[in-house]
């Protein structure tokens, strides 16, 4: 299941994960212990949370909400499901899902990478502050509302209201995208973005040219929104 | 908030341990529903027996109440007390009278659901303590579902805990508060539905008897309920001889699903599954919002 062997192995079934998180996050820069792994997280709320050192922890199976929350510099893969929240408001680092997400995957996120290889249902990157999100799968309704800056790329479809009141973060969708929210619109795909695009699925670990980008659709903010327009006043 | 679980049986081999699978994942949601808990098992039945799963005061003597329904030639019904509720097995023909008798003669009774199969039985407490006072772990059959309460729209009290049955073998948990249940409960009432308490959940229970009442399929009444019940939802409902979820299209209420080959499951999270037998390699999916899911036995 995975290539490294652990410095520590936690186990859930008998360690508290209050013991777990306290652990990773007295972690320092010059800490020996590298590479971690959790066993037994039976879909715990909130493991490995709050992270802030450059540390790889696996966890093997179906975690709960919140999972990898806050993170910074570390790696955080998850070897099953995650429920809502994962990776909620990352500042650095990388998190990868390897099976789907619930909903509100990569919230608020401030950086680093989130991967999804499954499903990221509703709320995904919902106010995103410049996290980069790849779902290999399709994502549900609401995604990337309120985006701010950042990347959100879908190798499946967009659920309804993709892009609501949106302001600069970038959205590349391969399928169908059900609508767009207010203020998102379909963008043209020049070269820079392509660029841009190539260097996101890199990063995610997905080899050049595996992909043909020119499936891809971009989508972004139509800027209306942004601010008060005068014609707008019979709706207040 | 509350938590919601149910489980639908695909294999006979398990029935017997429907009740304690069932505990097991009501105990788990007891982060999400301090406050009140209960449950529904479809058991087993006979097509011309009625079980009416009734509710009193502690202590009450449902065997007096039993003796006294006098029922012609069957002697003394099949009677099983569980601490406040008892479950009552009279024949079909009989419900009607008996119905309006225990309304009449003993208002301090609570008929909480009928139904050849189904038995519900709820109470305020913690969850551990409501499943073992009604020996849940032990209950078999082949479907059930269950509730958490953490109570929003009205009081804390066992009328108000879930699940709610307004039909014959009908019932639903509910996670959410629907925002137009006193416009839909008086529409529903000059249609002839009745209605126990003020809650939101139970106007979506006698929605949905209503919707089957005129013929539509378990599937065909949620998807109307898209329509017609407004706010914020997961349901998961039980019939006779099924079992249906359904989220609303906005969908912030959590739900998650565990199939294999032996059974459907329902969490409002992860790990009110993680103790089912097999859970490792269960397909395990959320609901899509504003989509119909169910499953039926054969009859």
């Amino acid at each position: 299941m995975n290539a490294i062997s652990p410095d520590i192995t936690f186990d859930l079934a008998s360690a508290e994960l209050r013991e777990l998180n306290e652990a990773l996050h007295k972690i320092t820069a010059e800490s020996n212990t590298r590479r971690w792994r959790v066993l037994n997280p039976e879909g715990r709320h909130a493991v490995a949370v709050g992270i802030d050192a450059p540390v790889t922890v696996e966890i093997d199976g179906n975690v709960g909400y919140y999972c990898a929350g806050m993170n910074q510099q570390a790696s955080v893969i998850i070897h099953g499901n995650a429920g809502q929240g994962v990776a909620e408001n990352m500042m650095s680092g990388f998190v990868r899902v390897c099976g789907d997400a619930s909903q509100s995957a990569g919230a608020t996120g401030h950086g680093g990478l989130l991967v999804v290889d499954g499903n990221a249902s509703a709320r995904c990157g919902i106010s995103m502050k410049g996290i980069d999100i790849v779902v290999k799968g399709s994502i549900g309704h609401m995604s990337a509302f309120m985006g701010q800056s950042g990347s959100l790329v879908v190798f499946g479809d967009a659920g309804e209201a993709l892009g609501d009141s949106l302001y600069e973060a970038k959205l590349f969708v391969r399928g169908t995208v059900k609508s767009l929210g207010a203020d998102c619109v379909a963008k043209e795909m020049r070269d820079e973005h392509k660029a841009l695009l190539a260097q996101k699925l890199e990063a995610a670990g997905i080899a050049p040219g595996s992909v043909d980008l020119s499936e891809f659709k971009r989508y972004g903010s139509a800027r209306k929104l942004y601010n008060f327009h005068v014609d707008n006043a019979d709706a207040y | 908030m509350c938590g919601i679980v149910g489980i639908f049986l695909k294999d006979p081999a398990l029935e017997g341990e429907l009740g304690s699978m069932l505990a097991s994942m009501l105990c788990v949601m007891t982060d999400r529903g301090p406050d009140s808990a209960g449950f529904a098992v479809y058991g087993s039945g006979a097509k011309d027996k009625v079980k009416l799963s009734l509710r009193a005061a502690k202590g009450y003597d449902f065997s007096a109440l039993a003796a006294g329904l006098s029922i012609p030639a069957d002697g003394m019904p099949p009677l099983s007390v569980r601490s406040t509720h008892a479950v009552i097995e009279i024949p079909a023909a009989r419900e009607a009278a008996v119905r309006s008798f225990l309304a009449a003669s003993h208002p301090e009774v609570a008929v909480v659901g009928t139904g050849s199969r189904m038995e519900i039985f709820k109470e305020v407490g913690l969850p551990a303590t409501v499943a073992d006072t009604f020996g849940l772990a032990k209950m078999r059959g082949t479907h059930g579902i269950g509730h958490t309460r953490m109570a929003t729209e009205s009081a804390v009290t066992t009328a108000g805990a879930h699940p709610f049955s307004t039909g014959a073998d009908q019932c639903l948990v509910h996670n959410g508060s629907l925002s137009n249940h006193n416009q839909l409960r008086r529409q529903l009432k000059r249609e002839g539905i009745t209605f126990e308490t003020e809650n939101d959940s139970e106007v979506a229970a006698g929605y949905l008897t209503w919707r089957l009442k005129q013929g539509a399929s378990l599937g065909e009444a949620l998807e109307a309920g898209l329509k017609d019940l407004d706010g914020f939802y997961t349901f998961v409902v039980g019939t006779e001889n099924g079992f249906g979820v359904l989220r609303d299209p906005v969908a912030c209420k959590p739900a998650v699903m565990a199939e294999t080959d032996q059974y459907v499951a329902f969490g409002s999270e992860y790990r009110a599954l993680v103790d089912l037998p097999g859970i490792e390699k269960a397909r395990v999916f959320e609901p899509e919002p504003a989509t119909v899911y169910f499953w039926e036995r054969a009859q």
